[in-house]
């Protein structure tokens, strides 16, 4: 029954149009193909928000509840970061692969892997772990959406600052994820994270 | 009243009669009794909101500032903003603790916070000295708001010597 639609559908496809013209196949063909693209583009870039982001109460709740009180979210200029900027990459192979990998997080939301506050703490280390692997992995790419450290004024900086970015981030022995953790959201319980008490 | 209630009874009494006859009487020279209501800000009448002094920016030297007396806790030369300090992490001790002075420069908590409260050093921090804001504070730039009459030991002492 079912090879017998699919040979059915198989001879449908193989033959030439018989009705219809070349010139309206192709060329619809092709709007037809820039509509879809458009339109599957748009869906990708609407989970892209910060707005679709906090739409789970598990991230308005939890993470995004920390995120209010940072220099990311609110500070002198008004320049600021959202979800996407720092969790989602910017170039298009790297975020579609991030959004197949998205797939995760859509299993945990049917799921409910971290729905309520006490299941959320008990993940808080791992998920915190992923991050940091994950920045770690690409040299704080995120971070380099905004941040250069070619275009970095060491002189407008504190001392400290200064020091540690002319020295450790400029020759790339460390990258912006080894000294910032927690620079947008709460720390885990930091005992045993490397560098942390 | 029992035997026991009145002995109480005439010992408070006697006892408020001797403290209204103890009070010195007032001197002559103190005539307004009561505080003045100015405090910091400058008016007596507390009807009216002042407007408030715009937020100071914190010092940030990144230099030790010099101590009043030994103990004293060091004030922190830079800003803390945002800074975590809770159950989870210490991010003070991300670049002041003992194993990450060398790669920070910055100055190691002293050997003191090492020690329990009966005076045995510990391997780690002691908890009693885990929370570094109990002590040490910033510095904002504002002008004094009190005048300060602290005069540190050695100049207590210069002033001794020279006499």
């Amino acid at each position: 029954m079912i090879v017998k639609s699919v040979k059915s559908f198989w001879n449908v496809l193989r033959r030439p149009a018989s009705t219809l013209s070349l010139g309206f196949l192709c060329i619809g063909g092709f709007v037809a193909g820039v509509i879809f693209w458009g339109g599957f583009n748009t869906a990708l870039e609407l989970t892209n928000t910060e707005t679709f982001c906090i739409s789970c109460h598990e991230m308005r709740d939890n993470v995004y509840q920390e995120l209010r009180s940072t220099v990311h979210f609110t500070n002198q200029s008004g320049v600021r970061a959202t979800c996407p900027d720092c969790h989602v990459p910017h170039d298009w192979t790297d975020k579609i692969a991030r959004k197949m990998q998205a797939s995760k997080e859509v299993w945990g939301t049917i799921f409910g892997t971290i729905n309520t506050r006490e299941k959320f703490l008990d993940h808080r280390l791992e998920l915190a772990k992923h991050e940091w692997a994950r920045l770690k992995s690409n040299d704080s790419l995120e971070c380099r959406n905004c941040h250069s450290e070619q275009y970095m004024d060491f002189s407008l900086q504190e001392a400290r600052a200064a020091e540690a970015h002319s020295t450790f981030l400029a020759t790339g022995e460390k990258t912006c994820i080894d000294c910032h953790k927690g620079i947008a959201h709460e720390l885990p319980n930091m005992a045993g994270v490397e560098g942390w008490n | 009243m029992t035997m026991y209630g009145k002995l109480a009874a005439a010992a408070f009494l006697i006892g408020l009669l001797a403290m209204t006859l103890s009070v010195e009487p007032a001197s002559a020279q103190t005539v307004n009794v009561i505080p003045s209501l100015k405090g910091l800000s400058g008016s007596e009448d507390m009807s009216r909101n002042e407007e408030p002094p715009r937020l100071s920016q914190v010092e940030e030297t990144d230099r030790p500032r010099p101590r009043n007396y030994p103990e004293q806790p060091p004030t922190i030369p830079h800003s803390i903003e945002g800074y975590q300090l809770d159950k989870n992490g210490n991010q003070c001790l991300s670049c002041h603790a003992r194993g990450r002075v060398a790669e920070s420069g910055a100055p190691m908590v002293s050997v003191t916070h090492f020690m329990d409260r009966d005076g045995q050093t510990l391997a780690t921090v002691s908890p009693r000295r885990y929370f570094c804001n109990q002590c040490h504070v910033i510095q904002n730039r504002v002008p004094e708001a009190l005048k300060n009459n602290f005069v540190d030991i050695d100049a207590l002492l210069a002033v001794e010597a020279a006499n």
